[in-house]
């Protein structure tokens, strides 16, 4: 809208007289307001920065030049031992292989929870928005409700169940915990989406005589890859930023890589190893950070509806 | 509604039950289920194991009467505090600034937003680092010149919470801003184009006719941020493991350590369910406000 009132120059000399500097576009690049604006955002954005900027330069020097130097400053001698060390033998505990083995762990827990909980909402989304039974939206209530109890009140009775079952402290016992706390957003986002699309496409479908899950393999699951792409990034992020299930219901040995690089930066044994602890973090952002960078704007879909998650 | 002209619901929707099964589990079973059951076992005695030995209150004396949940529950006031306050304001003014049609406004968007996308371990060893007395931020001014300055709040027990503030703030604020970015968006051109008209200033239109406009976006955020604060664990972990001594202690970890370093479950559950009822009183009061009058599925 904007744009095209601009582009008059009779409106544009109006509003500009109007309203002197707070007008939209001006054409000065350095007027008063812009140097005001963009510098305001080029400090700020440099605030953002700053911690990865230090995580690299700090991962990259030696511990020599780390006791000496600044923080701030580039290396002078760039070295990438730290990251072999943090990557191969860094120890948590006995283990010396490294964040290897949180890594890992991370993608065999992170790829079937984000499998099992997306089919499982996404199913159960399209029950709620077109196949609605009697009572079905009173547990879809209790679900979202659900989603804003703390963690800390559900942790132990799972952990009774998981035991029972005999999987707790297994992977797959993580995998059923993430895929529970991931449905209530998950299951909000594919229902909304459902809801939206056009009835009568439901309706051809059913005097076609396709059946629910008919439809939903032919005819919604295609429709809907877009909040699928949203689901995805959602869920690979969340369960792969998760420490608090990680450190309960695994075992050292199966520990993901959140729980394994706290383990490996905080251990009290040793020496510090600042660039090997840096490049440990690094290495374990980098997942998250290449959905993020990757997916852009879907990814600001994802966390508008994800947010509540908390 | 559509669903009324379908013929037999039974049998017809047998296939959506069966897809619910797994939503039905987790309200009733994990959800209903598990909150009745710590609610319940935070009555007991229980140490190592969940025992049905009721004590009535008892847990709950001693938890009020704990000073490390005390200190916990100061630390979550404060950094809730500041976690509202700043991230509110810093998110909207950086959403504001973002919404004067400005140039690079994704790239500034990406800059703001990337440590979203980190985990609140490696936000919390970042900023364990960066705040590093003898090698962050104190050493570096220092070593310009200025050798009395002093900032070292993961090491200082009376501001270690403001130093977890910041990394907090650091990982959150683009997110807020990006809610608030959404919300500008939504306001109507024409308003602004009537404000400019009766010739009000910019920061007037925001402050009387905007922010008011925006309320229920706001609404939204606070509920967001509320239930964040309370959540805060795995930052305090990774920052300072509750240190010096307790001094940055939070609820959430108290819970956790009593349930599994101490072996007093029953601690853990009084912990937790006092975080519980922190909830309820954030949430009850939203959903009122938000649902209580206008009925929707």
């Amino acid at each position: 809208m904007a744009d095209t009132a601009s582009r008059s120059p009779g409106a544009e000399a109006l509003r500009r007289g109007a309203t002197g500097p707070s007008g939209p576009k001006p054409r000065h690049m350095l007027s008063r307001r812009n140097i005001f604006l963009y510098g305001t955002l080029i400090v700020v954005a440099l605030y953002y920065l700053l911690p990865l900027y230090v995580m690299i330069v700090t991962s990259l020097k030696g511990m020599p030049e780390i006791r000496l130097g600044n923080i701030f400053s580039p290396p002078m001698e760039i070295t990438f031992e730290p990251w072999v060390k943090a990557w191969a033998t860094a120890c948590t505990g006995l283990n010396c292989d490294g964040l290897s083995r949180g890594f890992w762990n991370s993608v065999r827990i992170t790829v079937p929870s984000v499998l099992l909980s997306i089919a499982i909402a996404s199913v159960n989304g399209y029950a709620l928005a077109n196949w609605r039974f009697k009572g079905a939206d009173t547990f879809f209530i209790i679900l979202i409700v659900g989603a804003f109890i703390p963690y800390q009140v559900m942790i132990y009775p799972i952990v009774i169940i998981l035991r029972e079952i005999g999987i707790y402290g297994s992977l797959t016992g993580l995998v059923i915990v993430h895929s529970i706390f991931g449905m209530p957003i998950l299951t909000l986002l594919f229902r909304n989406y459902f809801t939206s699309m056009p009835e009568e496409l439901f309706r051809a479908a059913r005097v076609d005589g396709a059946g629910f899950w008919g439809i939903y393999l032919r005819i919604m699951l295609p429709m809907s890859l877009p909040i699928f792409v949203v689901a995805i990034i959602l869920q690979v992020t969340g369960i792969w930023n998760d420490f608090l299930f990680g450190v309960v219901y695994t075992r050292p040995d199966t520990y993901p890589m959140t729980v394994q690089l706290n383990n490996i930066v905080n251990s009290v044994q040793g020496v510090k190893e600042y660039n090997v602890n840096m490049a440990a973090t690094i290495l374990t952002g980098l997942v998250p950070l290449i959905v993020y960078f990757v997916s852009g704007k879907l990814f600001v879909r994802g966390i508008a509806a994800g947010a509540v998650k908390g | 509604m559509s669903n009324s002209e379908r013929p037999n619901q039974l049998f017809r929707n047998l296939n959506a039950k069966i897809a619910s099964i797994p939503m039905i589990l987790t309200a009733l079973v994990v959800f209903v289920g598990g909150t009745a059951w710590t609610v319940l076992y935070s009555f007991t005695n229980s140490k190592l194991l969940p025992r049905l030995n009721f004590v009535g209150l008892d847990q709950y004396h001693r938890l009020w009467s704990t000073s490390r949940w005390l200190v916990s529950i100061e630390n979550l006031l404060i950094y809730g505090v500041i976690s509202l306050v700043f991230s509110l304001v810093i998110g909207f003014l950086l959403a504001a600034l973002l919404d004067q049609k400005i140039r690079f406004e994704d790239t500034f968007r990406t800059i703001f937003l990337y440590p979203f996308a980190l985990s609140f371990i490696v936000t919390g060893l970042v900023w364990q680092w960066l705040l590093n007395p003898d090698f962050g931020v104190q050493r570096v001014v220092r070593d310009l010149g200025w050798t009395s300055f002093s900032f070292d709040p993961l090491y200082n027990s009376s501001i270690v919470i403001y130093g977890i503030s910041i990394a907090a703030l650091w990982q959150g604020t683009g997110l807020i801003m990006c809610l608030m970015l959404a919300g500008l968006r939504g306001i109507d051109e024409d308003i602004w184009k009537a404000a400019r008209v009766d010739g009000i200033p910019a920061w007037k239109t925001y402050l009387f006719i905007i922010i008011p406009m925006m309320r229920p976006v706001f609404i939204t955020t606070l509920v967001i941020i509320a239930a964040g604060i309370v959540k805060v664990y795995d930052l305090v972990v990774a920052q300072t493991s509750g240190g010096p001594g307790i001094a940055s202690e939070v609820p959430a970890k108290y819970v956790y350590d009593y349930m599994f370093f101490a072996q007093n479950l029953g601690q853990g559950f009084a912990a937790s369910t006092m975080m519980l009822l922190s909830v309820v009183i954030v949430i009850v009061p939203w959903a009122y406000l938000e649902f209580g009058g206008k009925k929707r599925g």
